[in-house]
């Protein structure tokens, strides 16, 4: 799997799917290329700073493609504007209990926007250090919920459907031999033992031949 | 307040027990029928575009809004409860199916022996008692269930005797299974091959995935499984998993009799001492905009996810909390979940190609269940069963599972290995026996609200001694088993600590309106009628005074087909207790 292919292809995927505009942000794809992403949450700052740290949460390297090139920012994006970023899935009553065991679950006040501000703070000019640099800052706020939070998100980014505006075309499911969701398995799910077996991914979009809109979409 | 004109039987809740006996009454009588459904409307055929793991695995849409209502949760009664912000250890789901439209289709019975512990030796503070109904009394229900849902699988013990690849420790069944088991992917296969090398007697997973097309006695035809691995937190796109709304919901559209209303959030079962002694006389509820509502009905059915159940009783005052304390009071006691884990994380060299599966296609081992081996030496009671199934093996839960001698969680020597290993790897999971105890129980909670203003339901719940032992054990079986599968690494379940809301165990939590034969220690008698009012019948697994080892939904079906049956032919003809 080449790089050059995920970036080509990517870069037409994200030009005909965004239609939103509010902020705009540069994503630099190639040295002579780059696509205008519109952003909903973020400020261009902020979505670099993002970009940034999820790429070295997830790298690319010589041998394949992270998440820079997958549009986790762009995802995480998306995410924290629609209803779980505004904590619309959790029960926000009082009283709160910011220091509670670990084994109930995070019971705090702060929303993912605010948290992902909050942390955000702690991390300006972070896409303009080197990457030895950006590691050992990361390193300093890896037992923070902000980082937690993040570093999950980055993985969501990397391997959700495309529709949500993460794993632009499927290279996180290509990376893995996920084939996103494939209809039927069922001449194959017997055979195949012990060798890899890789069939090209489609996402659910081109699956089901419809307009699947994700949760971020309907509020 | 709006009161509406009073019907036969008013059903609170359209899952898997509500719409079993919205079927079975309306088909077998003509009484009027209406389901209450606090959730969303669907149909028979409404999954062709979930599969999506983001919306569905990770953001829970098909479950419970927790932002209206949630539990709340304590380790023991000295401290202060907080709640469950966010779906975690269990699973209630919401709209018409509830949790049964996102089940894996799992479908193992109870063992005989769960229903009557006799006189085993029990701990000090335990609180088992006798379900008060027996194997022999309920083995013709469960059959009916294998033939509603059409499971697949192996039988190993048609009326004693033991067949060689079904599972030869089960209760004796009337017949085989209506449909073969499903295809055995590659890491299941693997551990049967090495389960049997260790002397186990592995069995394919009974399922209701089912495997090939099938019509039921109700004349509803569902198409085979095609192994595409979207089962547990998704709607069956295809129709192959039993789900209530392929299953029940083609008989219950044709019957007039029966309606179901969505948006129906039951606040109230109303019961009136004074005018109408020992019976309810109906259910308030918040429709779909918000008006209150006063559905006057004849019957109740109290058919709500199991922890709801309970929850519902105690907002309606009906029966005596439960205090433990002095042991007095029935309602909310026996709170039990499942001692479930993955025992052991196999890595193992070859790919496995995981994404092909169903929820349900795998192999189990009955050998550490029960009372089924040798515990003279073991210092726990009780067992469970140890199985390899490609349930949940989608990306975004599934990557990043690494051996332990890689420690870094980010960057590219955790990439590196995570990407190796991402195919490579397979859970040998364990599903345990809770006994119940005199401590674990709900109550309402004092401090926090649902959206209407009114108490959560609070559990006061961890494990004991007994669990974590058996867990102790059961991760040595299993970490063999991974070795014996040619695992070059493997992680261990890192044991029972406090009982961990975050993590995913099963959607198996009983109890809370128990059944038994003493309206001192039970909410409900044997054909789960509640024991003060009569007309009131409490369906579901809030009715387990204990929980075993296997997936409790047959067992929740076979009951309510028994409650039914009793319904038809006892309670019409002469409406009082029927025990």
């Amino acid at each position: 799997m080449r790089r050059r292919e995920f970036l080509t292809q990517s870069a037409a995927s994200i030009g005909g799917v965004l239609i939103y505009s509010r902020q705009v942000f540069r994503l630099s794809a190639q040295a002579n290329q780059s696509i205008r992403i519109p952003l909903r949450f973020f400020s261009q700052a902020e979505a670099l700073i993002i970009a940034a740290a999820s790429s070295r949460i997830f790298p690319s390297d010589e041998t394949s493609p992270g998440a820079r090139e997958a549009g986790v920012a762009v995802y995480i994006d998306r995410q924290l504007a629609g209803p779980w970023g505004r904590d619309r899935y959790r029960y926000t009553q009082v009283p709160f209990e910011e220091n509670a065991p670990a084994e109930f679950g995070y019971q705090g006040k702060a929303t993912p926007q605010q948290i992902y501000r909050q942390g955000l703070k702690d991390l300006k000019g972070f896409n303009r250090l080197g990457p030895r640099e950006q590691d050992q800052k990361l390193k300093q706020i890896e037992a923070t919920l902000f980082f937690s939070l993040l570093r999950q998100n980055t993985i969501e980014g990397m391997f959700c459907d495309p529709m949500h505006g993460g794993n632009i075309d499927m290279m996180g499911w290509q990376l893995i031999g996920f084939p996103g969701p494939r209809m039927s398995n069922y001449e194959d799910v017997d055979t195949h033992f012990g060798e890899a077996f890789r069939p090209k991914p489609a996402s659910l979009r081109q699956v089901t031949r419809g307009k699947v809109r994700p949760s971020e979409d309907l509020e | 307040m709006k009161t509406l004109p009073s019907v036969d039987v008013v059903i609170i809740g359209g899952g898997w027990t509500g719409l079993l006996m919205a079927k079975e009454l309306g088909s077998r009588t003509a009484l009027s029928v209406v389901v209450l459904e606090r959730g969303g409307p669907r149909k028979t055929n409404d999954y062709g575009d979930d599969m999506d793991e983001l919306d569905y695995t990770i953001r829970f849409r098909m479950m419970q809004d927790v932002s209206q209502e949630t539990v709340t949760l304590r380790h023991d009664s000295s401290r202060r409860a907080l709640p469950l912000r966010q779906h975690g250890s269990f699973l209630p789901g919401s709209g018409v199916g509830g949790a049964g439209e996102h089940w894996s289709g799992v479908c193992p019975r109870y063992l005989p022996d769960c229903f009557e512990y006799g006189s085993k030796r029990l701990p000090e503070d335990h609180a088992i008692q006798d379900w008060g109904v027996t194997y022999e009394e309920l083995e013709p229900h469960y059959t009916r269930v294998d033939l509603l849902l059409g499971i697949s699988g192996k039988a190993g013990n048609i009326r004693g005797k033991q067949i060689e690849g079904g599972n030869i420790f089960e209760g004796w069944r009337s017949a085989e299974y209506p449909t073969p088991p499903t295809k055995i992917p590659y890491f299941s296969s693997m551990f049967a091959e090495a389960a049997k090398s260790l002397g186990y007697h592995p069995y394919p997973v009974p399922a209701a995935t089912t495997s090939r097309a099938y019509t039921n006695p109700d004349g509803v035809s569902r198409s085979g499984c095609t192994y595409c691995g979207y089962c547990e937190t998704f709607g069956c796109m295809i129709g192959a998993k039993s789900q209530p709304t392929n299953t029940l919901l083609p008989v219950i559209e044709k019957r007039k009799n029966v309606s179901i209303r969505t948006g129906a959030w039951v606040r109230r079962i109303v019961h009136d001492a004074s005018e109408n002694k020992g019976k309810a006389s109906g259910v308030i509820y918040f429709d779909a905009n918000g008006q209150e509502v006063f559905q006057p009905a004849g019957l109740v059915f109290l058919a709500s996810w199991t922890l709801n159940n309970t929850h519902l009783l105690l907002l309606s005052g009906i029966g005596e909390a439960y205090d433990p304390t002095t042991g007095k009071g029935a309602l909310g006691r026996n709170l039990t979940h499942q001692v479930n884990f993955s025992a052991a994380t196999a890595f193992l060299e070859r790919p496995l190609n995981r994404f092909m599966g169903s929820g349900a296609s795998g192999i189990m081992l009955s050998d550490l269940d029960g009372d089924l081996f040798d515990h003279s030496k073991l210092p726990f009671l009780r067992g469970g069963t140890l199985s390899a199934r490609s349930a949940r093996s989608l990306p975004i839960s599934e990557w990043g599972v690494v051996p332990e001698s890689v420690k870094a969680t980010w960057g590219p020597e955790w990439k590196k290995a995570a990407l190796h290993y991402y195919d490579r790897t397979g859970r040998i999971g364990f599903s345990g026996e809770h006994l119940a105890y005199r401590d674990n129980y709900m109550d309402l909670d004092p401090v926090y609200k649902d959206h209407f203003g009114d108490p959560l339901l609070r559990l006061t719940l961890d494990w004991r001694e007994n669990e974590r032992k058996m867990a102790d054990y059961v991760i040595t079986k299993a970490i063999e088993l991974a070795r014996e599968m040619g695992a070059k690494d493997v992680t261990p379940f890192s044991g029972l600590q406090s009982y961990d809301a975050t993590r995913y165990q099963s959607s198996h939590v009983q109890g809370g309106a128990i059944m038994g034969s003493s309206p001192e220690r039970s909410v409900v008698n044997p054909y789960l009628q509640h024991w003060q009012l009569s007309n009131l019948f409490v369906l579901g697994a809030s009715s387990f005074p204990q929980n075993a080892a296997a997936n409790p939904t047959p067992t929740i079906l076979a009951l309510t087909y028994r409650t039914a049956d009793a319904i038809v032919d006892r309670y019409l003809k002469n409406p009082a207790p029927l025990a």
